[in-house]
């Protein structure tokens, strides 16, 4: 179909050639996708302490958050936090007599897919917290260790090995969903791919190359989350 | 918050939440499918099969869905009609549709997931079921469609429920090659009246009811197989 020559040509990172969009576009999801699990990771642990320990309307309001989030499709989500996000802010910032101001892209996404990744750690958070044996917990009350000693000193050592395989999952799952920022309209990887080839008319080339890059982080991200599992776990006895 | 663009858009709400279900029963339907073969190829002895549906889990599990339904869409669609014969044949019609593209995309997808879940199930069938089923004198094609398939199946159910809600949550995307399901038509809404949340919020509303009836559909299937824990 093509030379292979033509082929390096289009994919060559100078301007001529389109890898260099495309590998910008592979910067920018990495950077959404770290944004945003950071973001959710955060929501993530208010979310389970709060389910876990909080009073009867937060924990109603968590509920909500957790089952509403995660039964809407992620797209519908996506769209309607960003518009809903940049217009409230708009509205707030008019009502303080500040004029509207143009929302950066790159935040809007971050803070859009954290919210939704948010949901999602709560309940991995919660269920981590909860497989750890009740025992250790009333042992460190015995020692008369304050709750905040108790979270770092036992809670969150014993919480990350059980936590793992869901941040893993999590992690891939929210690099998958960055490519639905593009229907937004913000430039990541699967944007700049289409953007290419729309240019080119290389479907095939450009989005294969797309999928290719999609493919290296998470085979990447996959080796080391079993790398970090691994390490935390050590001194376990294994399951099997 | 105004409502009153349902009347005169109902039919075309009711067409896209018809598409919506037909896409999510189509690929969970012929998904289902594929993936038996892609299990039963990653835990058999044949290594060229085992590679093959090893890579194709890698590739549709590792990659976003939006990648493959444009990659499926404009890649493969852009290079349809120079395949010889095709053009004439019944299919074409149906091919030049989007609706084609995006059922293939989602179909593929939830194969590699399903085929993923049934091979880890495959694997969780206790061994001394299967030796006795080999010790009654089945052959080994017999086994797999009288107890190994069946109880991997049975063992699967309920991650399979779980699985079908991420698919149904899944198919908005294909709005993107202009298949007006529910969430097209949301955005055709949008388009027309300049409403933005009421019609995203009648979709997410349709969605979550649906969930809800997926749940508990299959919460009905997992009680009447009858299981001895």
């Amino acid at each position: 179909m093509n030379s292979s020559n033509s082929i390096f040509q289009l994919l060559s990172i100078t301007p001529p050639g389109w890898g260099g969009v495309l590998l910008t576009g592979a910067l920018a999801t990495l950077l959404i996708s770290f944004g945003a699990y950071l973001v959710g990771m955060a929501l993530g642990l208010f979310g389970a302490l709060g389910k876990l320990g909080g009073v009867g309307p937060i924990r109603l309001a968590l509920n909500f958050y957790t089952t509403v989030v995660r039964a809407v499709p992620e797209l519908v989500l996506i769209v309607a936090l960003y518009y809903a996000g940049t217009d409230g802010l708009n509205r707030v910032l008019s009502w303080a007599g500040i004029g509207p101001v143009e929302v950066n892209g790159l935040v809007a996404a971050i803070a859009v897919l954290g919210f939704v990744q948010g949901a999602y750690m709560t309940e991995v958070l919660r269920g981590a917290i909860l497989s750890i044996p009740v025992g250790q917990l009333e042992a460190a009350k015995a020692f008369g260790m304050r709750p905040a000693l108790r979270f770092r000193r036992i809670i969150l050592p014993s919480l990350i090995p059980n936590a793992l395989p869901g941040f893993a999952n999590l992690w891939l799952s929210v690099i998958k969903d960055s490519a639905l920022i593009a229907v937004v309209g913000y430039q990541e990887l699967a944007l700049a791919a289409r953007v290419a080839a729309s240019n080119t008319k290389q479907y095939m080339l450009f989005f294969l190359a797309a999928a290719a890059l999609y493919l290296a982080i998470t085979i990447i991200s996959n080796l080391l989350f079993s790398a970090l599992e691994a390490h935390f776990r050590r001194g376990q006895r294994p399951i099997h | 918050m105004d409502f009153s663009w349902i009347i005169p858009y109902r039919e075309l709400l009711l067409n896209g939440a018809l598409l919506t279900c037909m896409l999510l029963v189509i690929s969970v339907v012929l998904g289902f499918a594929i993936a038996i073969f892609l299990a039963i190829a990653q835990v058999g002895n044949n290594p060229v099969l085992r590679v093959a549906a090893k890579s194709y889990c890698t590739f549709f599990r590792g990659t976003p869905l939006l990648i493959q339904l444009w990659l499926i869409y404009y890649g493969l669609g852009s290079y349809l009609p120079y395949i010889p014969g095709l053009k004439g044949s019944f299919l074409w019609p149906l091919m030049r549709e989007g609706l084609f593209f995006a059922a293939v995309a989602l179909t593929l997808n939830f194969a590699a997931y399903q085929g993923e879940i049934l091979r880890g199930t495959l694997l969780a069938v206790p061994k001394g079921e299967l030796e006795a089923a080999l010790a009654v004198g089945m052959r080994p094609s017999m086994v797999l469609r009288r107890i190994w398939l069946p109880r991997a199946i049975r063992i699967g159910l309920p991650t399979f429920a779980g699985e079908v809600i991420l698919q149904l949550k899944a198919t908005p995307i294909v709005f993107s090659v202009t298949v007006m399901d529910l969430y097209g038509a949301a955005y055709k809404i949008r388009q027309d009246t300049l409403l933005v949340y009421e019609p995203l919020i009648l979709v997410a509303a349709f969605y979550v009811a649906l969930t809800f009836l997926i749940t508990q559909v299959f919460q009905r299937l997992e009680n009447a197989v009858p299981a001895r824990r």
